[in-house]
């Protein structure tokens, strides 16, 4: 009686052990690291890799390794002293260009990177950082969009040469379009039913004339919705580069919102203001007469007229001054493969008044090279050369101002261009895309506000992981004491599986990657209190049963059958609510009930399946005459 | 070894006498709910704290003046923990963007001292600033920041009644679909007394009710019918063995065979969150404070509260059989 099967014995070993060695690197410590990245134009290539290392070299700063990654490279130091001295020099070698951030990465050995073993995801409350929510005014875009088809609409009808009255957009109502006659109006919703797709149109009167009510249809508004989150997060991402954070996190979160996680920023201020930046596109010719003599205008002599911007690999190009159209003009810009030739092209679309500058514009310069800037407005707060601030006349620190302006793109016109073109010759889709997404973050995005922010400082969240740690050890150690001194060789079982269900909790938010909160480190205590219930029911069953005068075998059998389906029903219930509570939370609530529903499932394996086995080890198949309960 | 053993309490007699301790505190506590209302925190309400520690003590008044003039006269100040940590509320403004009222009090908090934030140091993680030309200490330090605006804080009290309600739900249908739906109506009935009741309290002593008490409270109600559960169980177990007896002979049984449990479990649970309360620091203080009460008050609900219930609702053998020929079968294997 009371023996398990070997192949039970398996299955806690297939659990138990890669138990142990997906916890096991949250022993490893972190090494200092830095995280190079570029900002919005330039590339990081192995020239890059090159450039690092001879600058380290020289400067005889040591890394310990040297990796490179999805959107940059990371550099590992033996201590923080080399980290900051090398932060120093690769910043000055590289410039402005790239951003320069300090890091922590794990330490964990080769062999555990291969099989994906991290440490646990700390939340920001635990490491400090920046927590804003987003949200994205899309009532806004829809009324900037209407806008613009009131533009459209205008020019659409003057080139049909369709008369109107007028044409006219009110917040609540769509489009109003008055014309003189019925004959015009049969006309003019020929023209929005053929060129204007994402408008539904209606025959009414206004005023005794006749006239068409126009509105965005509902999947126009969807389109308009998500086109203006997804413009956000790109503009949102290029931004938070410029900040030197290591692992931002750009989320989209519900219809119209953005969560924007900042781990290791305490300067809120300056992340605010850079994540309120707007960027805008403008459109420009290119110099051609005088591009041959561009050393000319690198020793300073530029062309009247003229001004010198940079490329993305930092090459100089003349531009002739004066917007030609501004990404305002963009309505959209997609990235896609050219189907006669195989080659990734980018589409873009311009709107009426873009698309007229653009036939004229593109039909004067065949030959000639058209470039998109990309133009940020920057305010920095000034300081000196020992670093300090510069207090200004009203005794606030003193801020400069600065323009960012980058040449992203420069093609050759090949034809006269008109609303829709595209532009070719890119080297892969990957760059397509990337220059899609350029286009598409300097236009007219719709208007973002910070709804909901949450700062923790670096030296709180070190306190929090502190005072996390020291409550679930306390917590931990007075039951493990408690148990053996009230159940004695039993109570030993009920501590093995209770720390078999702690190392296996850790495993499984190692493994998942589940970020761990303050509420969550709560919650994985509360399901050590709530595990050792199980065992609880089982040995007072047992106590029982012996009390009934059954023998300890027997009383070991059924204090654990008939425990089962209560231990069942009281877990089921309890993760019920932690479901609900998933559902419901957001950030730290959210970690509380992924720590609490992972303990659920954990401590039922350990607490029924684990401690039976150790017990059937113990008294198993044997004759006994008194339990250790 | 000494354990609990073999209670002949006859709780169920004492129904009348707990049924009135109930009812007072319900009173009270809806009393209070609607005479003095819940402190909410900024979650719910919307609004700006800022918590920051000074380098040497400081005075409240001194630090309300430097609010007060610059623009934030409503401003909430008082310790959190020693003299040197101050915590600030400031309520939704209209006149300004939310996410800058965190900025301004800062910058006036610093410029109080002369002092203007520059970075922080990548070792020690903290701010340093420059005053009067010299790099050092800021001497107030940022420890942290939240602003919840208007369109978050309504969102989030409608979702934490919702959810409430969804898992009271979710826990009626499935003790209902285990058991039978007195025992349901009686767990629920026991549910909403622990709820209100640890609100009560809430509302009673002022204490500030955030997110994650709201969180807090859920996992009461997940606790506190663990408790109920395994109640039931024993009663449903005990419907079939001890034909002869009556309902209240039966339950009043069940109770005193799992009484040893119930004490016990609850110390555990007790023992952790007093171990949370102590050492958790003082973000998740009220977090503590909800589960540590909702353990005590889900305890007693559990046998004063859920059982009689189920009792006056007239439950009977017959009621009981049925589940037993659906769902009590793997209890019957030797």
């Amino acid at each position: 009686m009371n023996k398990y099967p070997l192949w039970k014995y398996l299955i806690i070993l297939a659990v138990i052990i890669p138990g142990f060695i997906y916890a096991l690197p949250n022993l490893y410590g972190e090494d200092p690291a830095l995280q190079v990245s570029a900002t919005r134009a330039a590339i990081i290539d192995d020239g890059t890799q090159q450039q690092i290392t001879s600058a380290l070299n020289e400067s005889g700063i040591s890394f310990s390794k040297l990796q490179k990654q999805e959107n940059g490279i990371q550099l590992r130091f033996k201590d923080t002293d080399d980290q900051l001295k090398a932060k120093a020099v690769v910043e000055n070698e590289l410039g402005d260009k790239y951003t320069v951030a300090l890091n922590l990465v794990p330490a964990t050995p080769a062999w555990m990177d291969a099989i994906d073993g991290r440490p646990m995801y700390l939340g920001l409350d635990l490491r400090g950082g920046v927590h804003f929510l987003m949200e994205v005014d899309i009532e806004g875009a829809i009324s900037n969009t209407e806008k613009r088809l009131v533009s459209d609409l205008r020019s659409g009808m003057r080139e049909k040469k369709i008369r109107y009255l007028s044409v006219s957009s009110s917040k609540n109502d769509g489009i109003l379009v008055v014309f003189p006659d019925i004959e015009r109006r049969a006309q003019g919703l020929i023209t929005v039913e053929d060129d204007f797709t994402s408008l539904s149109a209606k025959e009414i009167e206004s005023d005794g004339k006749p006239a068409l009510a126009l509105k965005l249809t509902e999947a126009a508004k969807r389109e308009i919705s998500d086109s203006s989150v997804k413009q956000n997060m790109t503009a949102l991402r290029n931004r938070i580069n410029e900040l030197g954070v290591a692992e931002p996190i750009v989320q989209q979160q519900g219809n119209n919102r953005i969560v924007v996680q900042l781990p290791g920023i305490q300067d809120t201020a300056r992340a605010k203001e850079i994540i309120g930046r707007t960027a805008t596109l403008e459109i420009m010719l290119v110099d051609e007469k005088n591009s041959g003599n561009i050393q000319a205008a690198l020793e300073g002599r530029v062309p009247v007229g003229s001004r010198l911007y940079r490329d993305r690999r930092n090459s100089p190009i003349l531009l002739k001054k004066g917007i030609v159209y501004s990404g305002n003009n963009i309505v959209d810009a997609s990235a896609g493969i050219d189907s006669r030739n195989g080659s990734s092209v980018v589409h873009i679309t311009l709107d009426a008044r873009g698309a007229s500058i653009n036939q004229r514009v593109t039909g004067d310069n065949i030959g000639n090279r058209m470039a998109v800037v990309y133009v940020e407005q920057k305010s920095v707060i000034k300081k000196d050369e020992q670093g300090n601030v510069v207090i200004g006349e009203n005794g606030l620190p003193a801020r400069t101002k600065s323009r960012i302006e980058e040449v992203i793109t420069a093609p050759v016109i090949r034809d006269q261009l008109g609303k829709r073109f595209q532009i070719e010759g890119l080297d892969s889709i990957k760059e397509a895309r990337d220059l899609s997404l350029l286009l598409r973050a300097g236009a007219l995005a719709a208007p973002i506000e910070i709804v909901e922010e949450r700062t923790i400082g670096p030296s709180l969240g070190k306190e929090n992981i502190r005072t996390g740690f020291l409550s679930v050890m306390y917590g931990l150690v007075a039951i493990l004491v408690f148990m053996v001194f009230y159940y004695r060789v039993f109570g030993i079982v009920a501590d093995i599986a209770l720390v078999l269900n702690l190392v296996l909790m850790v495993a499984i938010l190692s493994l998942f990657q589940a970020t761990l909160t303050l509420p969550g480190v709560a919650g994985i205590l509360l399901t050590v209190g709530m595990a050792v219930d199980a065992n609880v029911l089982i040995f007072e069953r047992i106590r029982e049963e012996l009390r009934n005068g059954v023998t300890p075998q027997a009383a070991i059998h059924s204090g654990y059958d008939k425990a089962l389906s209560t231990i069942v029903d009281a877990n089921i219930t309890t993760l019920i609510a932690a479901i609900v509570l998933f559902n419901f939370g957001t950030g730290p609530i959210k970690g509380f009930a992924i720590t609490l529903s992972i303990g659920i499932l954990t401590s039922m394996f350990t607490a029924i399946m684990v401690s039976r086995g150790i017990v059937n080890k113990i008294y198993g198949g044997r004759q006994i005459k008194k339990l250790a309960i | 070894m000494a354990s609990l053993k073999n209670f002949h309490i006859n709780f169920l007699g004492k129904r009348k006498l707990a049924m009135v301790f109930s009812l007072a505190l319900l009173v009270i506590s809806l009393g209070s709910l609607m005479t003095r209302g819940l402190s909410f925190g900024i979650d719910f309400t919307g609004g700006t704290l800022v918590e920051v520690t000074y380098q040497d003590t400081v005075a409240i008044d001194d630090v309300r003046d430097t609010l007060s003039s610059s623009g934030f006269e409503d401003a909430v100040v008082q310790y959190f923990g020693t003299a040197k940590d101050v915590m600030i509320r400031v309520p939704l403004k209209t006149d300004m963007k939310g996410a800058q009222v965190s900025e301004k009090i800062m910058l006036s908090l610093h410029e109080k001292q002369g002092e203007f934030v520059t970075d922080t140091d990548p070792v020690s993680k903290e701010q340093t600033c420059s005053a009067d030309g010299q790099r050092q200490v800021c001497h107030v330090q940022m420890q942290r920041v939240e602003f919840v605006g208007p369109q978050v804080g309504d969102e989030l009290a409608n979702q934490g009644g919702l959810a409430m309600l969804y898992a009271l739900f979710g826990i009626l249908a499935y003790v209902a679909f285990r058991f039978e739906w007195r025992f349901a109506v009686g767990s629920v009935a026991a549910l909403v007394h622990d709820v209100i009741i640890t609100i009560g309290v809430f509302s009673v002593f002022q204490l500030e009710f955030t997110l994650t008490v709201l969180a807090a409270l859920l996992a009461v109600i997940g606790y506190s019918l663990n408790d109920t559960i395994v109640v039931f169980d024993r009663i449903r177990e005990n419907f079939r063995k001890m034909r002869k007896e009556t309902p209240l002979n039966i339950m009043n049984t069940s109770i005193n065979q799992t009484l040893p449990r119930t004490i016990l479990t609850s110390l555990t649970t007790l023992l952790v969150l007093v171990s949370l309360f102590i050492f958790g620091g003082d973000i998740i203080h009220n977090f503590s404070i909800a589960l540590i009460l909702g353990v005590v008050i889900g305890t007693y609900s559990s046998i004063f509260i859920a059982s009689p219930v189920v009792l006056s609702l007239g439950v009977s053998r017959d009621n009981l059989l049925k589940v037993k020929q659906e769902g009590g079968e793997e209890t019957a294997t030797p």
